[in-house]
């Protein structure tokens, strides 16, 4: 199992908690199994069966953009963040 | 002088130029100030103040044969009193005025005059800093730094921007006070709710630096206005509230080169990055698509801690002294992330992305 981690705008998805945990090979299989066990935050993060754009994914600290991107393989003990822009700031 | 004293010596003028010809180190025992205005160009600054916590570091060999000067021979008496019962064996102290030396001819210089007695004072805590100095001082004072937002985020940057003697400090914000803010933007106070955020961000800095000049934009950034209003600063630190702003601000100023300082806070949680065009990442290499609203909900809906954006924004005016300073390493390239709750700190690479609209292959440079 492999460690997600919840940003805080995503947390009320997932019953408030800061980390989950879900399994797969792939960053691909490890999200279909992360919006199988929490499909309020597969509605959120997912159009049309597909990752939204404006979420980043991030294997340990690397963007999978630059790496093999959905099916960048994931390694048991690997940390995955989900990192949509946050926004807040003056008002 | 009794026995215990005997190590130690006043000499003439005549006697001190020796000394110095035969290989003593001189010691100046004056102020930073005085310093400043003129000094023996092979003498060791050490104030007598400084004496007890410096000598260890700066005056090691306690054999080595010193020569102590002050401005007329006072403070160089105490120093040297105090070197010997620090245990020195060979300290020597000018006596009478400095004077006198730059007469029968010592050397003597006068650096540039970088900062006025009064700046020397002001700032003297970090004059000290190696990195900072005189000339990284005056590089603060000459900067131009502009807050997009005098809210959460700008209130604790412009406070200690203003502090350290940024010289000049632009506010964009088209908002005034309200009670609600005063739980975390601390620029502003009770008596002022209802004026406009940049007057009372005015009035609150000019009260801590006289010197501070402070700008008023009372406007909301827009693409209309974007360059025209970061046109004329070095630095701009983003601490606005939605997506839109943020696009519009990245993608002018990667046109002008300006690096932004750009920090984010929801809740608990806080983001601060620095983008540096062309140089790294910007942010549109980290979110080529705009998210939608639901997901950037302002404090006014979403509620955010007090102290959030206090850290957020002191992280944020260090990157600007860095980038006006030219040292140390930026967040250019690294999102760092700060969990209140938990008070855990962690960071993401962030890269250049070859494809961006605004800074990739293919824009103009």
């Amino acid at each position: 199992m492999s460690t997600i981690r919840i940003p805080p705008v995503l947390r009320e998805t997932v019953g408030g908690a800061r980390t989950v945990s879900a399994s797969g090979t792939t960053v691909a299989e490890l999200l279909d199994d992360l919006f199988a066990q929490y499909p309020a935050l597969g509605t959120r993060l997912t159009e049309e069966g597909h990752l939204s754009p404006f979420v980043n994914v991030y294997l340990n600290d690397r963007d999978v953009r630059y790496r093999d991107g959905l099916e960048t393989s994931v390694a048991p003990d690997d940390t995955l963040i989900l990192l949509p822009a946050m926004a807040g700031g003056a008002r | 002088m009794t026995d215990q004293m005997r190590p130690f010596r006043e000499v003439s003028p005549a006697e001190a130029l020796e000394l110095a010809s035969s290989g003593y180190r001189i010691i100046d025992v004056r102020e930073p100030v005085e310093w400043n205005a003129g000094h023996i160009p092979t003498a060791t600054l050490l104030p007598l103040a400084d004496l007890p916590t410096r000598i260890a570091e700066l005056l090691p060999d306690r054999d080595a044969p010193l020569l102590l000067h002050c401005a007329v021979g006072a403070r160089s008496l105490r120093a040297g009193a105090f070197l010997v019962r620090s245990g020195y064996s060979n300290v020597a102290s000018l006596r009478g005025s400095i004077l006198d030396w730059r007469r029968l001819g010592g050397a003597w210089e006068v650096p540039e005059q970088l900062l006025t007695p009064g700046q020397q004072r002001r700032y003297s805590r970090q004059l000290l800093i190696p990195e900072i100095g005189q000339a990284g001082q005056r590089k603060l004072l000459d900067a131009r730094v502009l807050l997009i937002g005098a809210g959460g985020l700008g209130s604790p940057v412009a406070l200690y921007l203003a502090a350290s003697g940024i010289g000049t400090i632009g506010l964009v914000d088209d908002d005034v006070v309200d009670e609600s803010n005063l739980q975390r933007q601390v620029l502003h106070t009770a008596d002022r709710i209802g004026m406009p955020k940049t007057e009372s961000a005015r009035l609150t800095l000019a009260a801590l630096n006289p010197e501070t000049h402070v700008i008023e934009h009372r406007v909301r950034l827009s693409a209309e206005n974007v360059e025209s209003l970061i046109g004329a600063y070095d630095v701009i630190v983003d601490g606005t509230d939605n997506f839109d702003t943020r696009y519009v601000l990245n993608d002018a100023a990667v046109r002008l080169r300006k690096p932004v300082v750009h920090g984010s806070i929801y809740r608990w949680d806080g983001q601060v990055t620095t983008f540096v065009p062309f140089e790294g990442p910007c942010y549109r290499c980290m979110y080529p698509t705009q998210p939608p609203d639901e997901l950037a909900p302002a404090c006014a809906v979403a509620g955010v801690l007090g102290v959030l954006p206090g850290i957020a924004g002191l992280i944020q005016a260090n990157e600007v002294f860095k980038l006006i300073l030219g040292v140390g390493e930026t967040l250019a390239g690294r999102l760092l992330m700060f969990d209140a709750m938990t008070t855990e700190f962690s960071e993401v690479r962030v890269w250049r992305d070859p494809a961006c609209p605004a800074c990739g292959e293919g824009t103009i440079r």
